[in-house]
């Protein structure tokens, strides 16, 4: 439902629509709605990048692979909006400074190589992370442990695709590299503490590391030596502090439901 | 994956193409070999083919035919062949091939009495 047949169902009680009644309150409150929420804005960023292949990978092959990929993420995405509020006024109606997804997953796709670099470090981490909630128990433990299941077959798609990329021509070698290195300074961001998750993300990097490492030198590539973080960005996206091209991807993604509120097919 | 990498790089540069769509030197067209996916549905049946599809190697086409033909748990198990080794009988010889076996209607279980209670027959 819209802001607009939100005041119109405020303004008249005596007609609730059926829209009104599907309007359900957040499931979660305080730090754990705010964790919660950041998971969804994650899922939910990555998932509109990815589908920006729908059409446009280099085969069509993948182009449904990364699809897929893209609509297992958007499902995370709903379950984890939907347990903080209303999914669609989350998704098309928040600002900018409003999302807390991290940089990495809103960082362009590039060409192929840099889009398998961001699966490579967000699924490695994605898997760790919801391995580590289903444990933890809790309102997340059903999504995640439903979750990591997809989430592992992410990982072994973007594995697959960096031994090939990496141990392929000196071309693809060459891009790969530069990807990895490129995105490297979005990785920290990502085992910065948050409150409220009752999961110890610092202490999931180390196992990261290891398995991104693993992954990385069996492709006969290098793990980048630079910070993994920039001073002046680190937690940055947690915090609401945005890359310059999210603002374009926020464009595309709310237009429709801005420029037509409430429309439905 | 062990022993992976040296499958994936002749994969990688038998395909003519690198991953971002541009033709690579040797190019072979600028195509993946194509490979003829099998699908079982579920335990006790046999794999039925499902279609084909592109794809660098092996191990890409199993995932590929995941994506592909499974997607909507349509399978338990799936085999990926070349398609180059795929060897067809050939459209000109249908007759000789197939007409012999419409005049031998004793091949056909067709003079038995079906007792009663017995399905699926």
């Amino acid at each position: 439902m819209t802001a607009t047949e939100q005041s119109r169902a405020a303004a008249a009680p005596a007609s609730p629509g059926a829209a009104a009644a599907e309007k359900a309150a957040p499931t979660l409150e305080g730090p754990a709605l705010a964790a919660a929420r950041a998971l969804g804005d994650d899922a939910l960023v990555l998932a509109q990048r990815l589908g920006e292949w729908a059409g446009n990978a280099p085969v069509l092959e993948e182009d449904v692979a990364l699809t897929n990929i893209a609509l297992d993420l958007l499902g995370q995405a709903r379950t984890l909006l939907s347990l903080t509020g209303d999914e669609d006024d989350l998704a098309f109606l928040r600002e900018e400074h409003e999302f807390h997804n991290a940089q990495l997953v809103e960082q362009p796709n590039g060409d192929f190589a840099v889009t398998i670099a961001r699966q490579l470090y967000f699924s490695v981490y994605q898997e760790l992370l919801y391995t580590a909630l289903a444990e933890h128990g809790g309102d997340l433990a059903p999504l995640a442990a439903k979750a990591v299941k997809e989430v592992a077959y992410h990982r072994d798609h973007a594995e697959q695709w960096t031994l090939r990329l990496g141990d392929g021509t000196e071309e693809s070698h060459r891009r790969m590299q530069q990807a990895l290195d490129a995105l490297w300074r979005y990785t920290g961001e990502l085992f910065q503490p948050l409150e409220g998750l009752g999961v110890d993300l610092p202490a999931l990097r180390e196992r990261w590391l290891e398995q991104v490492t693993a992954v990385v030198e069996k492709a006969t590539l290098a793990i980048p030596q630079g910070a993994d973080h920039t001073p002046w960005a680190a937690g940055a996206g947690r915090q609401g502090v945005h890359t310059e091209s999210f603002g374009r991807l926020l464009a595309e993604m709310q237009y429709l439901h801005r420029a037509h509120p409430g429309a439905s097919w | 994956m062990t022993g992976q990498t040296g499958e994936s790089a002749s994969g990688a540069s038998s395909s003519g193409q690198s991953a971002d769509g541009t033709p690579a030197a040797a190019s072979t067209g600028g195509q993946w070999p194509l490979w003829e996916v099998f699908v079982r549905s579920r335990r006790g049946l046999s794999h039925s083919h499902a279609g084909s599809l592109h794809a660098p190697d092996a191990e890409m086409a199993l995932r590929n035919a995941r994506d592909l033909y499974t997607r909507r748990a349509e399978g338990v198990s799936i085999w990926v062949v070349p398609s180059s080794a795929v060897t067809a009988s050939s459209p000109d010889e249908k007759d000789p091939f197939f007409e012999p076996a419409g005049d031998k209607p004793y091949r056909h279980p067709t003079f038995y009495e079906i007792p009663e209670g017995v399905k699926h027959l």
